[in-house]
Order: C-alpha cells, then structure tokens, then sequence
C-alpha cells in the first residue's frame, strides 16, 4: 500500500487540515503503514455479515424520547463564552461574502 | 481531631470508618491530600491543574451533613481526580490539547455531577494523550505523566494521568476514559485497579467525543473495592445520553463478596501468543490462584482477536474525524490568523492538533472519502460484529474471560513513539473489549521478576455482569494479598 503526497494532500483538504511538506511526507509514510495493516480484513469473508453500527440497545424503540417540555439551555452569554471573538451575543468569523 | 492516615494509602472504606469514627473530618482528608498531591505532583506530571477550592468546599459540605446528623454520601471526603477530557463548570478542561488550553466549560459531566452528589470532592484534572488518542500519554501537550513505578517509564494511555495519580497517591480514585484500552492498560503499567464498564453503563455526556460508539467512563482506584464504589455511584441511565443503558444498576459492593466457587472462567488461547515471558508467568500464576478459589478453568478461542486492531482503527479514526470537526476556530479558544473562513479553520486546526490528532483525523477522513467507504468502515463494521459474536460465544460456556492487559510491561520514554503501527498493536488484548462492549477490568497480580514492574490481569464478563467481574477480581485481591 503507498500513497503519494497528492492523495495526502487531498485528504488535508478534506479534513480542512493544513500540513507542512514536512507533515505531508512523514503522513504519507505513515498512513501507507497503517492501511497495509488493515489489509489483512481482506482475508475475512464478511459478505453475510450484518454490519454492527449499535453496540447495545437494550429497552425499546422510543424509551430514549422525553416529554416535549421546554428545559433550560445554556444562555447565550454561556454558549459564547469560550469563542476566540464574539460580539452582540454572536460568534464572529471572517468575511465569508465578498461585497 | 487531625488523625488522618498516610494519604498515600488512603482507601474510601478507610475514609468512610475514619469518619465515622471521629478520627477526621472530610476537610481534613481533603486538606492533607491536596498538600501532598501538590508537592509529590512535579514527579510524574499526573495533575495538570488543581481544584483546591472546589474539592474544600466539597468536603466542607460533607462535614456540615455529618454534623446534622444526615448521611454524607459514600464517597464523602474522597479525593477524587477527573481525567482532563471529561467536562467540569467552571474548571479548565483541556483534553491534553493546545486547542484547548483556555476552554472552561460551561457544565459539567453527569458522571462529575453524581460523583459530587455522592460527596467526592474534585482535587483536579488529570493528564492524558491528546483527546485520549495514544497508548503512553507522549502525546499530551502539556508534557509527559512518569510511571510512579520506574519514572522512566511510560504510565500506559490514554488515561496516564489518571492511573499515575491513584499509584502515586496524589488521589485516592480517579475518573478515566477508556476507547480501545485507555483505563485498563495504564491500570496495568502502575499497578492499579481500572475498570471499562459496560458500553452505556456510564453516561458519556460531558465526556468530550473521541469514538462515541467505543467511548466508555470508567473508575481507577487502589482496590477492587474503591473502583466498586466509584461505579457504583455514576452508573446508570441518564437522558442526556441517548446510549445510556436503561438496565439496573447492580449493588457491586454487596455482590462482589460472595465466593468464586464453580464460577466457568474462560482462557482466549489467541491472549496467550506472543506473551513476553515476565508477563505470561504473572498471568498464568494468577490462573492458578483462581484454581485454588475453586473455578472452574476451561480453554476457549476468541478467533477474530488478530483482526480487532485493524477494525478498530477504521472505526475509531473514522469516528474521530467527525467528531473533531468541531474543533475549527469558532467556537473553542483558539484561532489563528486568516484572511478566508476556509484558511482560517486549515490553520487553526494544522496550528492547535499535535501529530498523532492529526494522524488519526487524516486516516479517518481517508478511510470515509468516496469511493472507499465500502473497502475499509463497511468492512470494519462487520468484522466489528465477528468480533462481538466470539464473546457472546465464549459467554455461552463461560461466566468470564481472563487473559493479559497488554502483551508486555511499561515501555521506556520514547521507545514507541516514531513508530505508530507498533504503539497501536500494543492494544491488542483491550480493543476487542471496547469493541464489543462487555465490561472488563485490569487488576494488579504481581511485578515482573527482572524490571520490577506492574502486570495487570484482565477480566470480561457478560454485558451488565458487571457484579460478576468485580467478584472474580475481588476474590483474586483477597487471595493474592493473603
């Protein structure tokens, strides 16, 4: 398994990632490492198998839903608290329309 | 009053009698555990930020409920340290991350909030890898945690911190999360008491999300006990996690004493290969002091275990990418400078992640990204099942598994970390208890001949048999120490 630093560098894009060359090719090394690890699932014949997405579920279907009464959020001074900038009760962000 | 004991050696049923005795109050535990706990901390790094305040005023309304005669809570007095990636109101919350330096929560975990309830007071934070990605806490931003043990050693991770601490006495138990062997492993390294509870036996709210189908909250202590009441205080369901079992809680303190005789104790043969020597004879001298207790020891096969890894970094990784996604600049303390939306969340994100965060959300996202979907995470999802089956298999014959923790003891500083395919294989014997989501726990059965260092059995038991395992792990304290 190898993977060339385009594809590193397109999945960065994906992950809104920014990596230095540096970062880039030690990735690509690394990765390649890891997914020739995974191949050995390739052994496995795992066509009948149902795919396991919930690991336990015990009560019925609708046991996690509650009444429909309003509870208490955070309060909006609560919720932006820990943002780098905010103002008037919003998070702020750079310009994302151009005039 | 001012008898308190050594509170390095402190237990909570020591506590509890002391208490109740008159021989202390909780202010006083909790003072001479804070004093200690901050001059003993330099030497392993367990602690990232202390809670003096908050666990005083804990043990100040301990004190006022004995004093009016009202029941304290179990845990009333007990030093109590949280892992940095479980949420505390109003206490630095890192995750052992850069992109989280500065975040005060503005809550705090149900888990934090029963614990508190139960009269535990919050002495601190703990070290941990990096959004508990990692299996020797290097990769924390805030430094390394030394195995009190050999302090040029590794304490085991994720949950380094929290192992540490409860060995080094800084902490009578901790809090710890476990994904692919985060509290059972560090529990092992330090000679320590750690417990993963069944999938949804904890609530994972405020625990901060690495995988939400693997992440588990569970109890460190110096004994099987301690874990016990721990657990038994936070379990339990809770509407603010959908995942969050609706099942009773057992009395796991009461249960666990009752005898082992009989009980059908499964050995993996697949946990027995590639043992390093050291390792082996601890374990199998432990099986034999379970013979002696009378189990009934029988042989069984586990045979998806050699693909529990491969499967696990899929899902976990996959997981993980969306889950960090919320990481961008936004919302959360850190930014850094950028002209677009877009370069400002590359840059915040390449700037506040360290190399394995990235590592793991590059794999995830690769492993996701169209046309790959069906070769790896479809893939992973179904062995993920094959891999569930052989326990509910084995749980047919058996009452509970034993086996190792990990495949060898405590690794040096360093040994492991430009290589992560061999850090990840290190988890061998864990991955497959997170993956299928029975309880397990790693209790202490002896230090290597040569180095000196802590081993860790394992124990699984059936989903909700939690009671099961602690009573295995409780007659096995008792007989080892007798």
């Amino acid at each position: 398994m190898k993977l060339t630093t385009d594809e590193v560098r397109y999945v960065a894009d994906l992950a809104n990632l920014r990596l230095s060359d540096e970062e880039i090719v030690r990735m690509s090394h690394d990765l390649a490492g890891i997914l020739t690890h995974v191949e050995q699932l390739n052994e496995l014949d795992v066509e009948d198998v149902a795919p396991m997405a919930q690991v336990l579920y015990e009560a019925d279907e609708i046991a996690t839903l509650r009444e429909d009464h309003p509870q208490n959020p955070l309060t909006n001074p609560e919720a932006v608290a820990n943002a780098p900038i905010s103002g008037a009760g919003y998070y702020k962000v750079p310009l994302v329309i151009e005039k | 009053m001012s008898g308190v004991p050594s509170v390095s050696e402190l237990t909570i049923s020591r506590i509890r009698e002391g208490l109740r005795k008159k021989q202390f109050s909780a202010a006083e535990v909790v003072t001479a555990q804070l004093e200690f706990a901050e001059r003993e901390n330099p030497k392993t790094n367990a602690f990232l930020t202390f809670s003096s305040e908050r666990a005083l005023e804990a043990a100040n309304r301990a004190d006022a409920r004995i004093v009016k005669g009202e029941n304290p809570g179990t845990l009333a007095g007990v030093p109590l340290g949280v892992k940095d990636v479980i949420v505390t109101k109003g206490l630095r919350t890192t995750c052992g991350s850069k992109m989280l330096e500065h975040y005060i929560p503005p809550y705090d975990a149900t888990a934090v909030i029963r614990l508190e309830e139960a009269g535990a007071a919050i002495v601190g934070k703990l070290n941990c890898d990096e959004f508990a990605m990692g299996s020797s806490n290097e990769n924390s931003a805030f430094g390394p945690v030394r195995n009190p043990v050999a302090p040029d050693r590794v304490p085991g991770g994720s949950s380094g911190g929290s192992a540490a601490a409860v060995a080094q006495g800084t902490c009578v138990v901790s809090l710890g999360s476990d994904t692919g062997g985060s509290i059972r492993q560090p529990a092992s390294f330090c000679g320590v008491v750690g417990v993963t509870p069944t999938y949804g036996r904890v609530s994972r709210y405020g625990l901060v999300a690495f995988a939400s189908s693997l992440d588990h909250i569970g109890p460190f202590g110096r004994t099987v006990e301690d874990a016990a009441f721990v657990l038994n205080a936070m379990a339990g369901r809770d509407d603010r996690d959908a995942t969050s079992a609706f099942a009773p809680v057992d009395d796991y303190c009461a249960l666990m004493k009752q005898d082992v005789k009989g009980m059908k104790v499964g050995l993996p043969r697949e946990y027995f290969e590639g043992l390093a020597d050291d390792t082996g004879d601890l374990i199998h001298k432990a099986i034999g002091k379970l013979k002696d207790l009378g189990c009934e020891i029988r042989d069984i096969s586990l045979p998806n275990t050699k693909y529990a890894v491969a499967c696990y970094y899929i899902i976990a990784t996959a997981e993980a990418s969306s889950n960090l996604a919320r990481y961008d600049g936004v919302r959360y303390t850190i930014r850094a400078d950028a002209d677009t939306l877009s370069d400002m969340y590359r840059n915040t994100r390449g700037a506040g992640f360290g190399a394995e965060v990235k590592r793991r959300i590059m794999l995830g996202t690769y492993v996701l990204s169209a046309g790959y979907y069906d070769a790896y995470y479809l893939k992973a999802q179904k062995v993920r099942a094959l891999v569930a089956q052989d326990f509910a298999k084995a749980f047919q014959e058996v009452d509970a598994i034993v086996g190792p923790v990990s495949p060898f003891t405590a690794f040096r500083l360093g040994e492991k970390i430009d290589d992560p395919m061999s850090m990840y294989l290190s988890d061998i014997y864990t991955i497959t208890g997170d993956l299928s989501g029975v309880p397990c726990m790693s209790v202490p059965c002896g230090k290597s001949k040569s180095e000196g260092l802590p081993v860790g059995l394992q124990i699984f038991t059936r989903h909700f048999d939690e009671a099961t395992m602690f009573r295995l792990a409780w007659n096995y304290e008792r007989a080892s120490k007798g």
